[in-house]
């Protein structure tokens, strides 16, 4: 068991970790700054050494940087991938101790206790640890500690000399408490550790004698380490290559029954699953599996393979297969119902598997939608994706086909007693209308530029029943749909 | 003398049956909202003719699935599977160009390995010989009911064929005969 100040830590700072990241992607010379849009100003989010050596830094406006520095080139700032370029470098990090975390948006904390001697002592570790970074392409600072405090304050502040001497503001105070502390006379940690705790608490708070017994060692400070995401992909090498359809089916069953054994244990399915075949000639076949609705069921979802695997050629044969879920939803337990005799999934299944043809997003449901206009009173989405709309209601009847409007040689405000609609000559029996509908204005839509229509339902003597739309402010007739 | 009641009405399940005619879709949508559960609709994507669910007539539009096809062999291969699938029990395909006994054949298959109802809905002479029936179906102007259309069933492979004068009955939710007018 570890007392406090047996630990060591680790603390890494990456002082130009935004502009370092792009820079690795994008390299070139040159002063070089990421802007952010903060309110109505752009700001200079991070910078190179260049820009910092032109008398640039942090926080002021874009185009005062740019008047400073005439060849100051520019990129926008992405906080999101910055975040995620950070949990790669934590990832590679536990390569030196299993206890690595975050520290702000720009820093990670190791606990290398007892992990040091295998990198040949704690000096070598931080030697090469900081050598790798930097031939990344990394500015970093690494201090270390016997606590998370120390450590912080070291890489930030200065690797050498004691803790005592280094300023207050590596304490990881907020900016008033450490010029309060100044205007006090009290510029170094030493000196606040030295003067009497009770007036330093009333005046600043607890939060300053946290962070103090925090640097000191005297308050424990917990490194959180990061859970890993779980890796939903599984793998089978065969010692000799396979090549027949049932053969290639069996172990894909293997694959699923391990890799639907993770997603139960996290309570997630599968929404994409990928099945590559990697032939003996070094070729890669893949099997994509887009389901209908998220599965961790191997019996449902190895018979949606077949088609799939069944199109694959094999070559010389198959000699490793790696099943991976690309896509997982939370999928919660549910509790088995004694009631209900059909099982919603089988259309799900079936949905999947017509998907798989045509493509998911060509398997769709209507929507009810809020519009008078006809034909944006639906609206239609894939029915993966979705769940059957509540609603449906016409106040009017409405036509069962809707096609672009068809244009009548007739004219007159009045229904045409008799008109040729696709070559056939038809008379009007009875006319039931007009209903006024008035474009929707906060919308541009091509189709209603003439403006409102009046509808009428023509129901002919020769049977079909039509509807009709006249256009007063452009007078002219047109047949939109068709009602059964 | 038409008779009083449809014949080979309701369709005979786990066959595959064809309407034709400008009223197909109607027959299609009442034969539907009359068998209960989920309905598959396949047709071909691009054509510029669009169902319109708020004008469906019996069908709750939130039973409906609609698989868009890129061509008619897609829209076969569809109508196959959902077919022999049997999770949703009525099935319609609207086709665009003929099929031949063989493909008529493979559907019935289908049909009944999966207990589901088939319905194709053809352009006009272009039936399957698989068909168990086929409908023409037109509408027809009357004074009072804008729902009035004749049927006729213009091929059965188990019984006569006839013709008869329905309207939808929206209260009762079925198809009712009506007798035709006497000129």
């Amino acid at each position: 068991m570890f007392d406090g100040t047996q630990r060591r830590i680790v603390s890494l700072w990456f002082p130009r970790f935004a502009s370092d990241r792009v820079l690795r992607a994008h390299p070139q010379e040159g002063p070089f700054v990421l802007t952010l849009q903060q309110g109505n100003a752009n700001r200079v989010h991070c910078l190179n050494e260049a820009a910092q050596a032109r008398g640039l830094q942090r926080g002021m406006a874009f185009a005062d940087a740019r008047a400073f520095c005439p060849d100051l080139s520019s990129r926008p700032a992405d906080p999101a991938e910055d975040q995620r370029f950070l949990a790669l470098l934590r990832r590679w990090a536990t390569r030196w101790c299993p206890w690595v975390g975050f520290e702000g948006p720009d820093g990670l904390v190791l606990d290398i206790t007892g992990s040091a001697h295998l990198f040949g002592g704690e000096a070598a570790m931080i030697a090469s640890l900081t050598a790798r970074l930097t031939r990344a392409g990394l500015a970093v600072e690494a201090g270390t500690g016997g606590t998370r405090g120390a450590a912080w304050a070291r890489a930030r502040y200065g690797a050498g000399g004691p803790l005592d001497s280094l300023p207050i503001a590596a304490l990881r105070l907020d900016p008033e408490t450490v010029t309060g502390l100044q205007r006090m006379g009290l510029r170094s940690i030493g000196q606040v550790a030295a003067s009497p705790r009770a007036p330093l608490a009333r005046r600043f708070g607890a939060e300053l004698l946290l962070r103090l017994d925090q640097a000191l060692g005297t308050r424990p400070e917990q490194i959180s380490p990061e859970a890993e995401p779980p890796h939903y992909a599984v793998r089978l090498t065969l010692p000799e290559p396979i090549g027949r359809t049932a053969d290639v089916m069996a172990g894909t069953a293997r694959l699923l029954e391990r890799l639907c054994g993770k997603l139960t244990d996290h309570q997630t399915g599968a929404r994409v699953l990928c099945l590559s075949l990697r032939r003996v000639d070094g070729d890669f076949r893949a099997v994509e599996l887009r389901l209908a609705r998220p599965l961790r069921d191997p019996a449902r979802i190895l018979p949606l393979f077949e088609r799939g695997v069944d199109e694959v050629d094999a070559g010389f044969g198959i000699d490793q297969m790696r099943l991976e879920a690309v896509t997982v939803e939370p999928l919660p337990v549910e509790q088995i119902a004694q009631t209900g005799t059909r099982d919603p999934g089988r259309l799900d299944d079936l949905i999947t598997r017509i998907g798989t043809r045509i493509g998911l997003e060509n398997v769709i449901r209507y929507l009810p939608a809020d519009s008078h206009i006809p034909e944006q009173a639906f609206t239609i989405a894939p029915a993966a994706f979705s769940s059957p709309g509540n609603g449906w209601a016409s106040p009017r009847p409405r036509p069962v086909w809707l096609f672009p409007p068809e244009p009548l040689a007739v004219t007159g405000p009045r229904p045409p007693r008799q008109f040729v609609w696709r070559r056939m000559t038809l008379t009007t029996g009875r006319a039931t209308g007009p209903e006024r509908i008035s474009p929707e204005w906060w919308l541009i839509d091509e189709a209603w530029q003439s403006g409102m229509r009046d509808y009428w339902q023509v129901e002919t003597v020769q049977g079909r029943r039509l509807w009709l739309f006249y256009t007063p402010q452009n007078p002219g007739w047109f047949v939109q749909g068709e009602f059964a | 003398m038409p008779s009083s009641s449809l014949t080979a009405y309701p369709l005979r399940p786990a066959r595959v049956h064809e309407a034709c005619g400008p009223s197909a879709a109607s027959f299609a949508l009442w034969t539907a909202a009359l068998t209960g559960g989920d309905v598959i609709w396949v047709r071909e994507g691009w054509r510029s003719e669009q169902l319109n669910p708020l004008g469906f007539q019996g069908l709750d539009p939130a039973r409906l699935i609609l698989a868009q096809t890129g061509d008619q062999n897609d829209t076969l291969a569809v109508g196959e599977e959902a077919l022999r699938d049997g999770a949703a029990p009525f099935v319609v395909l609207e086709l665009t160009a003929p099929i031949g006994l063989t493909t008529g054949r493979r559907l019935q298959l289908a049909a009944r390995a999966g207990g589901t109802t088939g319905l194709c809905l053809i352009p006009e002479g272009m039936g399957s010989n698989a068909a168990e029936t086929r409908w023409h179906c037109n509408p027809v102007f009357d004074a009072q009911d804008s729902t009035r259309q004749r049927w006729s069933l213009i091929k059965n492979k188990s019984g006569t064929c006839e013709a008869w004068n329905v309207r939808w009955d929206p209260e009762a939710h079925r198809v009712a005969v009506v007798s035709p007018v006497r000129e």
